[in-house]
């Protein structure tokens, strides 16, 4: 398919000879950018990648500990094979309660922290916005450098929280006070690696937090005032708005995240009572332990929706781009983002609704969230209307694109069931929240990401990645995944986070568990097919044309951002990024920077393809 | 392929609306979804919520993925064909109409639930003392602590935090048919209290006070499970809970006095 697509790119490519002239070959121009390998360039492209491989190595770590989690659901207390002789050596090869409270809490930290956000804003951010929208460069190229170096150095004190005799922190990824304060076992004397390790995890959520919220300036900036000469806002791609509607709530979020996360810091470590009650004992002063909650939530909702939405904005371009259609409702799909972000920050006490948080109060919260299911069911009815009538091209990015929307509606509409507060109230910290949570952030997040590596590895490597290796890649991942995720939502009465949930009345669950396992297991091999793709393409993958999937968008003009310094030859952007299969020209597709009378109209064949 | 394809993304979207439907319907129990049969009467307006949430998303679920599945199928032989594909940006009316159903829908479930959320949540149950219509007191002081659950039963004098107040440990046992009320409160971090049979859960954050209350019919092997993450313990801290006739109640806790030790708390 891609050799047949690459000789019909070529009319287009010929049509832009004034440009092309002047420089080398643009095959390999997208090879020559400062020092590629350099981690201390301050070059988006280059400090994209290495976010982007740094986060595929950190969602190494985080399935590694979800095995963990899945391998002590299954099989409780049996000695784990490979790893756990080395890991848990104290306790003769087995997870130990302890541990388990860790793994859960450090598979949710690492995930979320160093893998969605960062790969999502971090790596496609600064890899597509700058192309995307003609820039030269990010707005503030240190602060590139800084964001990707603090991500380090935030993992660092991640590490070092695993380095404490606890092993690491062990309150859930929400950490709720006070047992993030106290740390462990109440009242007796082994609480105080726990206090540390929690210290240092606070320590790398601030770092993390900070980092975003750099990346989220530079965008920002970048987005709004270095736009290519006609390149307005509403001819930016949904990717693009996505990442601008993402960064501006990260804006707005972060800083109440890195409050809280000091505030709980000093509770730890200089033994103030924030989230401390009077009635305590060890209280030093009368704190409020549901105000952690709130602060936490009114950062940790928007976060949801700061993981999905550039997703959200790279899926539509690529679903439009194989479909060979124009977006579907493109301004409504802009208006939903905004709207989601607004209605974002009022929906966190869908989160408490059994938190003791006042009953009436609740009533609010849950219509602003049944609110926030419209413009994300736009969104879905606007996909559906994209694939509707399309040519489609079930190519590998297209496939888990599709899989994205098809995983997002189950995961939307269990949120949708949970938002009913009666109906929250039975589900709450069980494993269908869990089954919810996946759906939307490894069904649909995480199914996203891998698409728009899928789609983009061409720009960023020059080559395109294996389709037969890719379709097995996408198939063996959406079986395991529904294998895996589809009966946690028969579990809607086994609490979450227990290590050994199978005594009396749950015993009944522990062989749907083991099906779980199996299929856990099987998705994370299935990410071995994607990791020899990702590594044979970087080498051996089929060398790339400019645009191999004949896309409009702008990062696909082949003009080198950097070289486009020394040609004096702005870039000009002509129209929106979704003129395909107009009626008007013989080809399906006029790319944003393609002047009207680049191509001339050949009227005597207008369905020639 | 595409017909492949299709009937991949066919499979899941159409075996949880087989299962979703059969739930609803049905036509079977709710434990199919892990839901033991609830006990009480809100537990049985919650189900029928639970049963008409899943039913309507059900049915957003298999008309959007048909819809999809269809674009796949329908496009199957386009790729080598010379059909263009549709040119069409956008549809103002069919945008407003999906905007719009779903939002009627929604709001009109908000309104719906709110019943039985009043009824579970803010109205406590009175009764009639004299000539007096009065909150029922609670029965029960819930203590929560790693990783169990203490019981102190209010005395003679029918009041809880009095000297009289009987101690059980992780056994939970309340009068059938009787409007019971506990009051919950936390030892050291916060803990949450499940019981799945009266479909309620309520978390328990110390330095406050929480009151749950529920009517209902007789069991005898029902299981308090915490639900809040509360260390490396969570998982243990489970009680016994039997709902007895008032008889039986009345003649246990008088027995549990006899032998009372001194209620240990504050």
């Amino acid at each position: 398919m891609i050799a047949g697509r690459t000789t019909h790119h070529t009319p287009h490519t010929t049509h832009r000879k004034p440009k092309t002239e002047n420089r080398k070959p643009h095959t390999d121009n997208r090879t020559l950018t400062p020092s590629p390998l350099n981690p201390f360039s301050t070059h988006h492209r280059v400090i994209g990648l290495w976010y982007l491989f740094s986060c595929l190595i950190w969602l190494g770590i985080g399935g590694l500990l979800a095995l963990a989690i899945r391998w002590q659901l299954a099989w409780p207390w049996s000695n784990m094979p490979i790893l756990g002789s080395w890991l848990f050596a104290d306790s003769g090869g087995t997870i130990t309660p302890e541990f388990y409270t860790v793994l859960f809490t450090m598979h949710a930290s690492v995930m979320i922290f160093f893998v969605l956000i960062p790969i999502l804003t971090g790596g496609f951010g600064n890899l597509l916005i700058p192309p995307m929208i003609g820039a030269k460069s990010l707005a503030f190229p240190q602060l590139t450098r800084i964001a990707f170096w603090l991500m380090w150095l935030a993992f660092g004190a991640m590490v070092l929280s695993f380095l404490t005799p606890a092993r690491g922190a062990a309150s859930g990824w929400t950490a709720y006070p006070p047992l993030s304060v106290f740390g462990g076992n109440f009242g007796t004397g082994d609480a105080s690696g726990n206090r540390v390790a929690q210290a240092w995890w606070l320590v790398g959520i601030l770092l993390t937090s900070v980092s975003s919220l750099l990346v989220a300036i530079n965008h920002v900036t970048t987005i709004l005032q270095m736009r290519a000469l006609g390149m307005t806002m509403f001819r930016l791609p949904a990717t693009v708005w996505a990442m601008l509607v993402t960064s501006i709530m990260q804006l707005l979020a972060l800083p109440i995240l890195i409050l809280a996360s000091v505030m709980q810091w000093t509770d730890i470590s200089l033994g103030t009572g924030f989230f401390i009650p009077a009635e305590a004992a060890h209280s030093v002063a009368g704190g409020q332990v549901l105000l952690w909650q709130h602060l936490f939530w009114f950062y940790g909702h928007p976060a949801v929706y700061i993981m999905i939405l550039p997703a959200m904005g790279m899926v539509s371009d690529i679903l439009a781009c194989f479909a060979r259609k124009p977006l579907f409702g493109y301004h409504s799909m802009v208006w939903s983002n905004i709207a989601i972000a607004s209605l974002g920050f009022i929906v966190w006490g869908h989160h408490m609704f059994v938190s003791g948080m006042n009953f009436t109060i609740a009533m609010s919260f849950m219509i602003s969230t049944m609110l926030i299911a419209l413009p994300s069911g736009v969104k879905v009815f606007n996909w559906i209307g994209t694939l509707w009538g399309g040519r489609l091209q079930l190519t590998t990015p297209m496939l888990l694109g599709v899989g994205f929307v098809s995983m997002f509606i189950i995961g939307g509409l269990s949120g949708v069931v949970m938002s009913v507060p009666p109906v929250d109230v039975v589900l709450h910290d069980t494993h269908y929240v869990v089954a919810h949570i996946h759906y939307v952030l490894f069904g649909s997040s995480v199914l996203g990401m891998f698409g728009a590596i899928y789609f983009w590895f061409p720009l960023m490597f020059g080559r395109l990645m294996s389709e037969r290796l890719g379709k097995l890649h996408f198939l063996t991942t959406f079986i395991f995944l529904n294998g895996t995720f589809l009966p946690m939502h028969l579990l809607s009465r086994m609490p979450r986070r227990y290590a050994d949930p199978y005594a009396d009345s749950l015993a009944e669950f522990l062989p749907l568990n083991q099906w779980i396992t199996w299929c856990a297991m099987g998705m994370a091999a299935s990410q071995l097919i994607f990791l020899a793709n990702f590594l044979w393409s970087l080498r051996f993958g089929i060398l790339s044309q400019s645009n191999p999937w004949q896309s409009n968008g702008l990062e696909w003009s082949g003009v080198d951002s950097n070289a486009a310094n020394d040609d004096n030859e702005p870039l000009e952007v002509f129209r929106w990024p979704y003129e395909y299969s107009s009626p008007d020209r013989e080809s399906d597709f006029f790319p944003q920077w393609e002047k009207e009378s680049d191509q001339p109209e050949r009227n005597e064949s207008p369905n020639g393809d | 392929m595409n017909r492949f394809w299709s009937i991949l993304f066919a499979i899941v979207p159409l075996a949880a609306f087989v299962v979703l439907s059969m739930v609803c319907l049905k036509l079977v129990p709710l434990s199919t979804m892990g839901l033991p049969q609830p006990i009480n009467a809100p537990g049985q307006s919650i189900d029928f919520l639970f049963r008409l949430v899943h039913g309507l998303c059900a049915g957003v679920l298999f008309f959007t993925s048909i819809t999809i599945v269809w674009s796949l199928w329908q496009s199957r032989s386009a790729a080598g064909g010379t059909r263009r594909a549709a040119y069409i940006k956008s549809n103002l009316l069919l945008e407003l109409a999906w905007t719009a159903i779903p939002g009627a829908l929604l709001l009109w479930l908000a309104f719906y639930q709110m019943e039985v959320w009043s009824d579970t949540r803010l109205n406590q149950p009175t009764q009639i003392i004299g000539q007096e219509t009065v909150a029922v007191p609670p029965l029960v002081l819930v203590k929560a602590r790693q990783y169990g659950w203490e019981f102190h039963y209010a005395g003679a004098d029918q009041q809880i935090k009095t000297a009289d107040d009987v101690y059980i440990e992780n056994l939970l046992v309340v009068p059938a048919n009787r409007d019971v009320v506990l009051e919950l409160e936390s030892r050291d971090v916060i803990h949450s209290f499940f019981v799945p049979e009266l479909r309620l859960k309520q978390d328990i954050v110390p330095g406050m006070s929480h009151r749950v209350w529920f009517n209902a019919n007789p069991a005898d092997q029902l299981e308090i499970l915490c639900t809040e993450l509360c260390g490396e313990g969570h998982y243990r801290m489970r009680a016994r809970m039997r709902v007895v006739a008032p008889a039986t109640f009345d003649s246990w806790l008088d027995a549990e006095a006899r032998k009372n030790q001194p209620a240990e708390f504050q």
